[in-house]
């Protein structure tokens, strides 16, 4: 891959600073990294209610950890963006919540491994992001605004609609008929 | 295994973006350690969190905050704490993550009889607006008519219970709220084991039951 192929911002070329960060500690890597993402994380972090001194320390602890867990980042399983995004999201539980988030480890004898992909299944990881975008923006305004809130607010669902006044049942309802989209939109089967 | 019951979009969507508290999600992650295809749905949303993450507008950081992240990696990784002890080999058969919360360190199972052959444990959290605990009921026998005050989610580990809604097996998922009365009823032949969570004390209907709950605790 050229500089010419990955736009400045473009997720392939965030993810190529993530691997030269795994592979070469390649310190200029990771402070485009930062440039990049710590604004994003805090401006998150920020909308889910945290003061500015706090969202300041998840932004830190978070760019720590993708220094020290670059290793474990996997391009053809996430992109940079969800990666990153999945340890922000790890990070504020335990800081602001004081709480643990309960994963499935795939090391466990009783874990259920994934089945071999189908032969017909050919999107590219970067592909899937490109098309989950389209996908989401292409979406209702109703339906896009369920997603936000529950990203942004750090509130389940059932919260949400008390908040916006709407019946549960819409809430929920807008939720399935958004994802019902985006698992057509990218050839899901279930 | 084959899992005919699944949570709801919305219920992966708080979990995916983060919004779950701890008890409800012990009971999502560990379907999601049986699952398969609910870990790809869950997988979807999050790449939804990074395209979220990517199209927020950014937030100036603290000018110093580069440098004091700069300074941190170049400290050594022994600093950081060390990854918590393995577990000894279980006993109990649950899959993680919810072995780790409901054995005892000698990796058993402390079951409280509740009388009428059914057994529970309370699985502590750090979640003190719901309760999760196993619940043990013996083959073929009934659990007492209840209604909810809020949602109950129930994972089955072993054994299968059936109600008006379906019939429900190892790895399956119930979500209920407080519109369903149901009957579970133990499948015959194995003991029902499974993992309940709910936010408030469940309601039985019979005059003895209600009488009885305080002294079974559940």
């Amino acid at each position: 891959m050229t500089e010419g192929d990955a736009p400045l911002d473009g997720p392939l070329y965030l993810n190529s600073l993530m691997l030269a960060v795994a592979a070469h500690r390649d310190k200029d890597a990771f402070q485009d990294l930062f440039q990049h993402f710590a604004p994003r994380v805090k401006a998150f972090v920020l909308r889910q209610g945290a003061d500015v001194q706090m969202a300041e320390e998840v932004v830190q602890e978070t760019m720590v950890k993708v220094w020290r867990k670059a290793g474990q980042f996997d391009p053809t399983k996430a992109s940079a963006s969800t990666w990153i995004f999945t340890i922000a999201r790890n990070l504020r539980i335990d800081m602001l919540r004081r709480a643990a988030r309960p994963e499935p480890d795939a090391d466990d004898p009783f874990f259920v491994p994934d089945p071999a992909p189908p032969a017909h299944e050919t999107l590219s990881r970067d592909q899937e992001a490109a098309r989950l975008r389209d996908a989401l923006s292409g979406l209702p305004p109703e339906q896009q605004e369920v997603l936000r809130l529950a990203f942004f607010e750090d509130k389940p669902h059932t919260q949400v609609a008390e908040e916006l006044g709407i019946p549960l049942g819409t809430v929920k309802s807008r939720i399935r008929l958004a994802f019902r989209r985006m698992r057509a939109e990218l050839g899901d089967e279930q | 295994m084959t899992i005919d019951h699944h949570p709801s979009d919305e219920l992966l969507l708080d979990y995916a973006a983060g919004a779950l508290g701890e008890a409800w999600s012990l009971a999502v992650a560990t379907h999601l350690a049986l699952c398969p295809a609910c870990r790809r749905t869950t997988a979807r949303m999050e790449a939804l969190g990074g395209a979220m993450l990517e199209a927020v507008a950014p937030a100036p950081v603290a000018p110093d905050g580069l440098a004091a992240v700069m300074a941190r990696i170049d400290l050594p990784e022994a600093a950081v704490a060390a990854p918590p002890a393995r577990l000894p080999a279980s006993k109990s058969g649950l899959p993680q993550p919810l072995r780790r919360y409901a054995e005892n360190a000698a990796g058993e199972l402390d079951w409280q009889r509740l009388g009428l052959g059914a057994s529970q444990l309370l699985i502590a959290t750090g979640d003190r607006s719901a309760t999760a605990r196993l619940l043990r009921i013996p083959a073929g026998r009934p659990v007492p008519v209840h209604t909810h005050r809020g949602p109950e989610l129930t994972l089955v580990l072993s054994g299968a219970f059936s109600d008006a809604t379906g019939h429900y097996g190892p790895g399956d998922f119930q979500e209920a709220d407080e519109t369903l009365e149901h009957k579970p009823h133990a499948d015959p032949g194995e003991d029902c084991i499974c993992l309940a969570v709910t936010d408030a004390p469940l309601r039985f209907r019979s005059v003895a039951a209600r009488l009885l709950q305080p002294l079974l605790g559940i």
